[in-house]
């Protein structure tokens, strides 16, 4: 299996080889930076059946951590979930969530 | 108007990020990018999100993004627009590139005003984004031009003698329009559809725009991060920051309120004022009040609405 290297590895350079005025190569490199464990004590979690597709809270999502995704279910075609890896737990989608569709649970161990 | 089912879901912001959880800042930078209408590139003033998007060697952007310093984001914007177009001029490449400015309310209001008269007055097709957080909030919550009064930060803190920040916030967007520009507005995070209509007008503008738009920041206004977007929402309906946009001279109310709601509930939910909530800066209150209405009744006079 051929599995990238982590960016704080790669990056590793000699002074010699940093590029010239902290210039970045790879756009969006910083997804490989796991925001999700600054989260202590809860997460969202979306009911589907109660969720009516009107992505208010993707739009609010300020760690881009809503995704909508093409996966139909009943009458909708779309969905959204939630990225756990980034998600750093501040629950403007559970307070801005017109159908109270999202709930913030308390972080358990089981579940990354 | 916006409708959220047909914007795309391509994000030019990337997750990753350090800003803290529930950044209002953060929400407004991604709406703004939301309103791209094709290639786009970034020059960002010092401030909250240039240095947490952009730790090295991680970058939360996907388009091309340059750092300025916290008073010259404006001149960069200029000459990275006038280096575009003498590359076209040349034949060297083809195509429109929409150039966004992105700096804090210090940046803005404070340090970097000079080189954003210089940008507006040359005329360069730019749009400049100013989010407010209402203080320096990256280096420690220090006071800035647009702190509202009455607001407690580290250089003016409420105790006896003061009641937090004395004097009133920048009219900023009134300090724009006066260079005869041909778009300048403020905005919400609260009011999505709205905010990303202007940006889209701001972007679409031939010359240089202005969009101001209040970003809540739950560290520095004490506040829960959960409340960000309601304070947001808040700050507009109580008649603080009302939204409005200037076309070529003409102010237009985006939203007209019937009646401000109670400055006391917007105010009750944040740190910074907690102390205007005891007996013995009841004045203070009454104050900003009064400042409050005359502020937002010299907008609708402006708009040429009826005033109530």
């Amino acid at each position: 299996m051929n599995q990238k290297e982590p960016l704080s590895k790669r990056m590793k350079l000699s002074w010699r080889e940093m590029p010239f005025a902290g210039i970045m190569f790879e756009p969006g490199s910083s997804v490989e930076y796991k925001t999700g464990d600054w989260r202590i004590e809860r997460k969202p979690q979306i009911d589907g059946e109660k969720c009516i597709r009107c992505f208010i809270c993707w739009i609010f999502c300020p760690d881009v951590s809503i995704k909508r995704v093409p996966k139909p279910y009943k009458k909708h075609i779309e969905s959204v979930e939630v990225d756990y890896y980034h998600c750093k737990g501040c629950g403007i989608c559970a307070a801005e969530c017109p159908v109270n569709a999202i709930e913030m649970i308390e972080e358990s161990t089981d579940v990354p | 108007m916006v409708v959220l089912k047909n914007l795309s879901t391509e994000e030019l912001y990337a997750p990753g990020h350090r800003l803290c959880a529930g950044c209002g800042p953060s929400i407004s930078i991604r709406m703004a990018l939301k309103a791209a209408r094709g290639p786009i590139a970034v020059v960002n003033a010092t401030g909250c999100v240039e240095v947490s998007t952009t730790i090295f060697p991680y970058t939360a952007w996907r388009i091309p993004w340059v750092h300025a310093l916290f008073e010259n984001q404006a001149a960069v914007a200029s000459g990275l627009e006038a280096a575009y177009q003498s590359l076209e001029e040349k034949g060297k490449r083809k195509g429109k590139v929409d150039i966004i400015a992105v700096g804090g309310d210090g940046g803005t209001f404070d340090i970097g005003i000079q080189a954003i008269s210089g940008m507006l007055e040359r005329g360069h097709d730019i749009v400049y984004l100013c989010y407010d957080n209402e203080a320096y909030m990256n280096t420690g919550i220090q006071r800035s031009g647009a702190t509202p009064r009455g607001a407690a930060t580290t250089t003016s803190p409420a105790g006896k003698v003061i009641p937090g920040k004395r004097g009133k916030k920048k009219d900023f967007i009134g300090i724009c329009a006066a260079h005869g520009i041909s778009y300048a507005a403020t905005a919400s995070i609260g009011f999505f559809s709205d905010y990303i209509d202007k940006m889209k007008k701001a972007i679409e503008v031939d010359g240089p725009a202005v969009v101001h738009v209040i970003a809540p920041c739950p560290l520095g206004w004490r506040s829960n991060p959960t409340e960000t977007v309601k304070l947001a929402k808040m700050a507009v309906l109580t008649g603080l920051f009302p939204i409005y946009e200037v076309n070529d001279g003409i102010y237009k109310m985006s939203m007209k309120l019937g009646r401000l709601l109670p400055i006391e509930e917007y105010f009750k939910l944040q740190g910074r004022f907690q102390h205007l909530m005891k007996p013995e800066w009841k004045n203070e209150v009454e104050e900003i009040k009064k400042d409050t209405e005359k502020h937002y009744k010299k907008i609708l006079r402006l708009a040429g609405e009826k005033i109530t």
